[in-house]
């Protein structure tokens, strides 16, 4: 019976899409089988990130509506075993989600694969709802920044009033705290908030910390996910995220700033 | 006399109504034994497949296979077509008799009109099944885009109907925006957004960039194409059977060229 995992945070723009992508190739990477299903109607996204937008034919919706097979719009990676995708439509809107489609969609899924991973879109109406609704644990991806951490904060009280679990009295959904896009120097110049005052706010168990990368875009615009970029940052932030997710014991990383050399601050004052 | 009511005198001083004449494509639903007990299901069952697309939709009957066919009451079958949401509005191709029947019944006589085409061995109903291999299947997306987009009315696409055969738009299309060229050709002088989908019952012209989806020959019309000024698109569909851009050559990326059936396969060939 697989887990139902998902990518939310509220605010637009901090890495929901990228860390779906991310993780699920992770676990994938790790041999666990993993689905990642975009929830984005109508601003479909993460066929791009996970490069197969050059193979759909159907898609989320149309499974939704009984017009394709699973098997028909499930579409496997040629990269990674194990791992397969499940776009979503960019002609339809959120209203094509239904509580019962998801469901059928999600217990479909649940015998085949060990994690779904539901990429959410922002916002906390539908199309964030759906994505959280059928959910037994949440990645909580933030921003070091004020707005993204009061925006999480709501979508945590979401989840623990208007999910299945919730509104069922079962256990409730497991959460965890993706800090994203953090740059440790901006930390200590006071630009952005530290870990411990999110932390401090948000109060939930933290899975990971993510870099500001500039391999992050590289890795979109070619239609890779950027845990499998080994050289940058990021995609080692995402594999200790994976490993820690699967129980492994792993120091957080990134969390200082890079120390120049000598010749490299000698150039950087002269820049 | 203020302004205000100048205006109310030239107001008044307009006829009450203006009469012009409409070009529409109807439906037209010909019958071959209106008192076929499975009429009425496999009806349900072609509506069931598009809904919004048949809601409300007017329908013209067609009485040309009914010539000889002992009389029927013709008011039983209006009322079932309106249980099956269908508005019956006329007849064509009847028998005296028989439009005499129609007129007490409250429609009117059409004259019979140019029809879409329905070529030898066209599917009217094609099952949504999909074979398993790639290259050649059936796009759901066709029943779906019907649905979500009846005939005409696409004002933000600049659009112009001429007659009843063929669409013309002449903005871009967005992504996630669809148009359909109901009965007819889809002809566009711009470019077409990747999510983005064109579809059409006959061929779809692209004097502009072709990045979307296009589906020709939405309702089963083998000899429909595609032809595009620069392929770049996502999926071509003619018919139902269809083609990813992952299984385009590369060589006819950005090219112009014609998309067409070839028996069972999709066929891409650059435009001189």
């Amino acid at each position: 019976m697989g887990k139902v995992i998902v990518m939310t945070s509220g605010k637009g723009g901090v890495g929901k899409t990228t860390s779906s992508a991310a993780f699920a190739a992770g676990l994938a990477m790790k041999g666990q089988r993993t689905v990642v299903i975009d929830f984005d109607v109508g601003l479909r996204n993460l066929d791009l990130i996970m490069g197969c937008e050059r193979r759909v034919v159907f898609d989320f919706i149309n499974v939704i509506n009984g017009d394709a097979r699973l098997s028909q719009a499930l579409i496997k990676d040629k990269r990674i075993e194990n791992l397969s995708v499940l776009p979503t439509s960019q002609t339809r809107d959120k209203d094509a989600l239904t509580r019962d489609g998801v469901e059928k969609v999600l217990d479909e899924l649940r015998d085949q694969f060990d994690y779904i991973v539901c990429d959410s879109p922002a916002g906390i109406e539908r199309g964030a709802l759906m994505a959280l609704y059928f959910a037994d644990e949440a990645v909580i991806v933030t921003n070091p920044e004020v707005s993204s951490v009061r925006d999480s904060d709501r979508i945590l009280g979401v989840l623990g009033s208007r999910s299945r679990r919730a509104e069922q009295g079962l256990e409730p959904v497991k959460e965890h705290l993706l800090l994203t896009r953090y740059d440790p120097s901006r930390v200590e110049k006071g630009e952005m908030l530290k870990l411990e005052d999110v932390l401090e706010i948000l109060a939930i168990p933290l899975l990971g910390i993510i870099p500001e990368s500039e391999t992050v875009l590289k890795a979109s615009n070619l239609g890779m996910p950027v845990i499998l970029d080994p050289t940058s940052k990021a995609g080692q932030a995402y594999t200790d995220v994976v490993g820690r997710y699967l129980g492994e014991t792993i120091e957080h990383r990134f969390m200082q700033p890079e120390r120049r050399g000598l010749f490299q601050r000698l150039l950087w004052r002269t820049a | 006399m203020t302004s205000a009511t100048q205006a109310k005198t030239i107001e008044r001083s307009s006829p009450p109504f203006q009469l012009r004449g409409g070009a529409y494509t109807l439906l037209v639903l010909r019958l071959n034994d209106p008192k076929d007990p499975a009429l009425f299901q496999a009806l349900a069952d072609k509506i069931a497949q598009a809904p919004n697309f048949f809601r409300h939709a007017p329908v013209v009957i067609d009485l040309q296979n009914l010539a000889d066919a002992p009389p029927f009451n013709m008011a039983e079958l209006g009322r079932r077509l309106r249980q099956h949401q269908l508005v019956p509005i006329g007849v064509q191709n009847g028998t005296e008799e028989q439009n005499r029947a129609a007129v007490n019944a409250g429609w009117s006589l059409f004259p019979e009109g140019r029809q879409a085409p329905m070529r030898e061995g066209a599917p009217s109903a094609r099952p949504v099944e999909a074979p398993a291999s790639a290259g050649a299947a059936k796009p759901a997306d066709a029943v779906e885009a019907a649905e979500e987009k009846p005939a005409p009315a696409d004002p933000e696409a600049g659009e112009a109907m001429h007659g009843v055969t063929a669409r013309l738009i002449t903005q871009p299309v967005r992504s996630g925006r669809q148009v359909y060229a109901h009965g007819g050709d889809l002809v566009v002088m711009a470019s077409i957004g990747a999510g983005a989908e064109l579809l059409a019952d006959g061929h779809i012209h692209v004097y502009g960039a072709l990045r979307g989806r296009a589906v020709a020959g939405v309702s089963g019309d083998r000899e429909a194409r595609i032809f595009c000024r620069s392929l770049e698109a996502e999926l071509v569909s003619i018919a139902g059977y269809w083609r990813v851009r992952d299984d385009i050559p590369d060589a006819l990326i950005g090219k112009p060229a014609q998309v067409f059936l070839d028996g069972e396969r999709i066929a891409i060939e650059p435009l001189a």
